[in-house]
C-alpha cells in the first residue's frame, strides 16, 4: 500500500465512523439514563434512512431539499422514539430488565414491517448529496466531498453533545441520572419527562446517523439488526454510557473496517487471506480484545451500584413425572392424528424447545443472559451438515458429533464470556454469535456462503416425517431431562447460588467462573444437538441458523414462557413456533403481528405466560382458602 | 494461648491515600477482638485484606503461622476462615437448610457433581448448625423471605460450616434492631468460646463492643492508636479525642 492509499482508507474509515458514532452515542445516552438496552435503536436508524429518502424525493434533490430532508427525518425519528418510550417502555420500567429487552425486540419486529409496508422490500438507492457530488483530489486519489463533510460532522455532534451535557440543566440531570438514577428520583426530578427527553435525543441521533448515510448506502430492511450489532460493539468497546468512548470506538472500528476492505486479498506465506471479507470478524475481534483488557470498555467505568434490582429469583420447583406425562403423552400420540403438517410443526417445536431450554438454564438459573445463543445452534447445524456432506459421515454419526463441535465452540467462547457479567456479558455473546455468522456467511468455499448447504437428509429409516418426529422428540426430551437433572444437582445449585450471591459463593470456597464455564459448554452442546436435529429435518441449512434473529427468537421463547419456571421455556417455544407459523401463513406482515402479541404479553404478564398462570392460580387458591 | 491470626505491619494505599498504614495485631483462639474506629479509619480496608478481597501493599497476614496475604477469598476460606458480611450475603432462592448445605458440600468438595441430587447429603450436619443459631424451625423457608435478623443468623451458620479457626465478622449487627443485636453477638461469642474459634469483628454499636469483646483495638486514619481490655480503651485519652473531638 502506498501512503496516499493509506490516507484514502483512513478518510473512508472516518467517514463511515461518523454515522456509527451518532447511532452509538444515542444508544449509550439512552442506556446510561434509563438502563434499557434499546434493541430498536437500529430500527430507528433504518427509519432515518428511509425517511430521508422519501423526504428528499419530495423536497427535491437540491442542497436545501437534501439537508432539510435529513434534518426533518432525524426529528421525526426522534418523535417516534419518544412515542415508543411513552406508549410502551414507561409502563415497564419496574419490570425485570429482560422484559424491557423483550419489549424493544417487539418494537424491532413492528418497525421492520412498517418499513416493509411503507417502502416495500426493494433496496432504495438515495440521491447523492447535491452540491457535494464533486470528488476532491487528494494526492492522486479521489474522494467524495460528502465524505469529508461527514468526517466533520462526527466531532461537531460530539461537541454539541458535550455542550448540552455540561452546560445545560438537562445535561446535568442526564449525567446525574447516569451515575445514580435512584438518587435523582429521590431529589424530586420528574423522571418521566427526563426519560422521554433522553429517548427523544437518543432517537434523533439514531435517525440522523441513518439519514446522513443516504448518499452512501441504500435503504434496506436488513439494516435494523446489522446496525444494532455494530452499535453494540461500539458502545461496549467505548464503554457503556460514555459518549467520548463511543466516539473513540467508532473511529477505531470504522477505520479498521475501511482498512480491511482497502487491503483486499493478500498472500501470506502462500495462504490467501481475503481481508475484505473479514470486516465483521475484525470488528468483533477488536471488541473481544478490548473487553479482555478493559472489561468495561475504553472509557467506561464499572457499573454503578444498583441498590435493588427487582425481586430475588423465586426458588425452582423440580418437575415431577406428572408434568412430564402431561407433556409427553399427547406428543407421542400426535402422529396418529394423521396430519402431516402438524407432525412437521411438532418436529420444529421439539428442536426449538431443546434450544430454548438450553438458553434458559444459562440465563435463568445461572443468571448469564446470552444475546447470541444461536451461535451454538448454528454451529451444531453446520457441523452436522459439513460432516454429512463434506466428510461423508453417515447421518447418525454426524448428528452425534455435532453437539461436540458446538460444545467445543462454547468452550472457547465461554472462556471469555464468564469473565464478564450483566449487559457486557450479553453483548460479548452477541459478538461471538456474529463472528460465527460472518464466518458461515463469508467463507463461501467451505460453508457454501449465503446459499448454505443443501441435501442434508436423514437416513432411510428416518425418512418419514413421523419417524423423524419421534427421533426429534426423543433427543429433545432426553436433552431437557438432562438439563433439569443438572439444575437440581450440586452443580446446578452452585449456579443458582452464584446468581443469587457471587460474593457469598466465593466466601465459601467456590470459584464460580469454572462452574459457569462448564455450564456454557453443556448448554452449547445441547443447543448444538437441537441445531443438528433441525438441519436434518429441513434437508438444508443457511447462515440464518446462526443469525441474531434466531438468537432473539430463543430469548423471546424463554421470556414469553417465563424465565423463573422450568416448563415456561418449553411452552414459550411451542407457542412462538406455532404462532409464527400460523401468522406467517396468513399475512406478509407476520412480524408486526408477532411484535404486537409480544408487547401485549409483556404489558399484561410481566412474569411470562407460565409465571402469569401460576400467579393467577395462586391468587385463586388464596381466594378460596 | 497461641495466636490464630497474626497481622504484621499491614499497609494499603489507594492512589495517594494511605488507607491502612502499618497495622499489627493478633487474635488468639477463643478470643473476641473488636476492631473499632470512626468512619473512614480504614476498618473495611483492613478487613478486606484479611479475607483476600484486597491484596496488601506490604505486610504479612499469618493464619496459624501460614502467610495468607494476597490469596483469593475462596482459598482463605479453605484454610479455615469463616466470614459474615456487613450487608448479609446469602442465596436468596435457596432454602435456609440448602444455604448451609452449600457450604458443607463445598467443604467436602462435592459441588461439582452434575447428576447427583443436591440436598440429600449433610442434612443432619446442616440442621445441627441451624439448631445452634436458632434457625432450625425455619430450615425449609426460602432465604429471600426471611427477616433481616434471621438472615444474619443464617450467615453465622454458613460461616461456621467449615469448622473455622477464625471468624471474621464485618459489622455483624448493622441494620438490626437494638434488642436483637445483643442476642446475636452473645450467640456468636458463646459459640466461639465453646469451639475455641478466634473472632475478629468490626462494629459501630459500642454496647455490643464493650459488652462482648475480650479486647478492643482502635484504628484512626489508618493507624492503630490504642488497644487493650475494653475498660482500658474506654478510658484512653487518644480514643476519646478521636470519637469526641478536642485535644488529646
Amino acid at each position: 500500500m502506498t501512503w496516499s492509499s493509506i490516507l484514502i482508507q483512513l478518510l473512508n474509515g472516518l467517514a463511515g465512523a461518523a454515522s456509527l458514532f451518532l447511532v452509538s452515542a444515542g444508544l449509550s445516552l439512552i442506556f446510561g439514563v434509563t438502563r434499557i438496552v434499546n434493541f430498536a435503536h437500529g430500527s430507528l436508524y433504518m427509519l432515518g434512512l428511509y425517511g430521508a429518502y422519501t423526504l428528499i424525493e419530495t423536497f427535491g434533490r437540491t442542497p436545501l431539499g437534501f439537508w432539510s430532508g435529513v434534518a426533518l427525518a432525524a426529528l421525526l425519528v426522534g418523535l417516534a422514539g419518544a412515542l415508543i418510550e411513552v406508549a410502551i417502555l414507561r409502563r415497564i420500567y419496574r419490570a425485570p430488565e429482560l422484559f424491557q429487552l423483550l419489549a424493544t425486540f417487539a418494537v424491532v419486529l413492528v418497525i421492520k414491517d412498517i418499513a416493509l409496508f411503507a417502502w416495500g422490500p426493494e433496496d432504495l438507492v438515495g440521491p447523492r448529496a447535491p452540491g457535494l457530488r464533486t470528488p476532491v483530489e487528494i494526492f492522486d486519489k479521489r474522494i467524495p466531498l460528502y465524505d469529508l463533510v461527514l468526517i466533520g460532522i462526527g466531532p461537531l455532534v460530539l461537541g454539541i453533545l458535550w455542550l448540552l451535557l455540561t452546560r445545560t440543566r438537562w445535561g446535568t440531570l442526564v449525567r446525574a441520572a447516569t451515575q445514580d438514577r435512584e438518587m435523582v428520583a429521590a431529589l424530586g426530578v420528574d423522571q418521566a419527562r427526563l426519560f422521554t427527553s433522553v429517548f427523544f435525543a437518543g432517537s434523533v441521533l439514531a435517525g440522523l446517523g441513518g439519514a446522513l448515510q443516504i448518499p452512501r448506502e441504500p435503504a434496506n430492511l436488513e439494516l435494523d439488526l446489522s446496525v444494532i450489532a455494530d452499535a453494540f460493539v461500539v458502545t461496549v468497546v467505548g464503554g457503556l454510557g460514555s459518549i467520548p468512548g463511543a466516539f473513540l470506538a467508532a473511529i477505531m472500528i470504522g477505520v479498521a473496517k475501511a482498512f480491511c476492505i482497502g487491503i483486499g486479498t493478500v498472500q501470506w506465506f502462500g495462504v490467501e487471506i481475503a481481508f475484505s471479507k473479514l470486516t465483521l470478524v475484525v470488528e468483533f475481534l477488536i471488541m473481544g480484545l478490548v473487553l479482555i483488557i478493559r472489561p468495561y470498555g475504553l472509557l467506561g467505568r464499572p457499573p454503578a451500584q444498583q441498590r435493588h434490582s427487582g425481586e430475588p429469583a423465586p426458588p425452582l420447583v423440580p418437575p415431577g413425572w406428572k408434568v412430564a406425562a402431561v407433556w409427553l403423552v399427547p406428543l407421542l400420540l400426535l402422529p396418529a392424528a394423521g396430519d402431516r403438517y402438524l407432525v412437521v410443526l411438532a418436529t420444529d417445536i421439539a428442536c426449538f424447545a431443546l434450544f430454548a431450554a438450553s438458553l434458559h438454564l444459562i440465563m435463568g438459573p445461572a443468571g448469564m443472559v446470552s444475546f447470541g445463543h444461536a451461535a451454538y445452534f448454528g454451529i451444531g447445524a453446520y457441523a452436522a451438515g459439513l460432516l454429512f456432506k463434506r466428510a461423508g459421515l453417515p447421518m447418525e454419526a454426524a448428528l452425534a458429533l455435532a453437539p461436540l463441535a458446538a460444545g467445543f465452540a462454547a468452550l472457547i467462547y465461554g472462556w471469555f464470556c464468564v469473565r464478564l457479567s450483566g449487559v457486557y456479558l450479553a453483548m460479548l455473546t452477541l459478538a461471538f454469535a456474529q463472528i460465527s455468522w460472518s464466518i458461515a456467511f463469508q467463507w463461501d468455499s467451505f460453508t457454501g456462503g449465503s446459499n448454505g448447504i443443501v441435501g442434508v437428509w436423514p437416513a432411510a429409516w428416518l425418512a418419514s416425517k413421523t419417524a423423524y418426529f419421534y427421533l426429534a422428540l426423543a433427543v429433545a426430551a432426553g436433552g431437557i431431562a438432562l438439563l433439569w437433572r443438572v439444575l437440581f444437582s450440586p452443580f446446578g445449585a452452585t449456579l443458582r447460588a452464584g446468581r443469587d450471591s457471587p460474593l457469598r459463593l466465593e466466601a465459601i470456597g467456590v470459584e464460580l467462573r469454572r462452574y459457569q464455564w462448564a455450564a456454557f459448554v453443556l448448554v452449547g452442546a445441547l443447543a448444538g444437538a437441537a441445531g443438528a436435529l433441525f438441519a436434518f429435518s429441513k434437508g438444508s441449512l443457511s447462515p440464518s441458523v446462526i443469525s441474531i434473529a434466531l438468537s432473539t427468537d430463543a430469548l423471546i421463547m424463554v421470556l414469553l414462557g417465563g424465565v423463573d419456571t422450568l416448563t415456561g421455556p418449553l411452552a414459550g417455544a411451542a407457542l412462538f413456533t406455532w404462532l409464527r407459523d400460523e401468522v406467517a401463513r396468513r399475512t406478509e406482515f407476520w412480524r408486526a403481528v408477532m411484535g404486537l402479541v409480544i408487547l401485549a404479553i409483556v404489558l399484561i404478564f410481566p412474569q411470562g405466560l407460565v409465571g402469569g398462570v401460576k400467579a393467577l392460580v395462586a391468587r385463586w387458591r388464596r381466594a378460596r382458602a | 494461648m497461641s495466636a490464630v491470626l497474626e497481622v504484621e505491619d499491614l499497609a494499603k494505599s489507594f492512589g495517594g491515600v494511605r488507607a491502612v498504614a502499618g497495622v499489627s495485631f493478633a487474635v488468639a483462639a477463643g478470643e473476641l477482638l473488636a476492631l473499632i474506629g470512626p468512619n473512614g479509619a480504614g476498618k473495611s480496608t483492613c478487613f478486606n485484606m484479611l479475607n483476600g478481597q484486597l491484596r496488601p501493599d506490604t505486610g504479612r497476614v499469618r493464619l496459624a503461622g501460614r502467610d495468607i496475604a494476597g490469596l483469593p477469598p475462596r482459598r482463605v476460606w479453605r484454610l479455615g476462615v469463616g466470614r459474615t458480611f456487613q450487608i448479609t450475603a446469602t442465596f436468596a432462592s435457596l432454602t435456609v437448610r440448602e444455604n448451609v448445605q452449600m457450604a458443607l458440600y463445598s467443604h467436602a468438595g462435592r459441588l461439582g457433581s452434575m447428576l447427583a441430587r443436591f440436598g440429600g447429603a449433610f442434612v443432619a450436619e446442616a440442621d445441627a448448625l441451624l439448631d445452634q443459631v436458632g434457625m432450625r424451625a425455619q430450615a425449609d423457608r426460602v432465604c429471600g423471605v426471611l427477616a433481616y435478623g434471621d438472615l444474619k443468623r443464617v450467615e453465622l451458620a454458613i460461616a461456621l460450616a467449615n469448622a473455622p479457626r477464625l471468624l471474621l465478622m464485618d459489622e455483624p449487627t448493622a441494620g438490626m434492631a437494638p434488642r436483637e443485636r445483643g442476642a446475636l453477638m452473645g450467640l456468636a461469642a458463646s459459640l466461639a468460646r465453646a469451639r475455641g474459634i478466634a473472632v475478629l469483628f468490626t462494629e459501630h454499636d459500642m454496647d455490643v463492643v464493650f459488652g462482648h469483646a475480650n479486647r478492643v483495638i482502635v484504628l484512626d486514619r489508618g493507624r492503630l492508636i490504642a488497644g487493650g481490655a475494653p475498660a482500658e480503651v474506654r478510658a484512653d485519652a487518644a480514643v476519646r479525642a478521636v470519637y469526641l473531638g478536642g485535644s488529646a
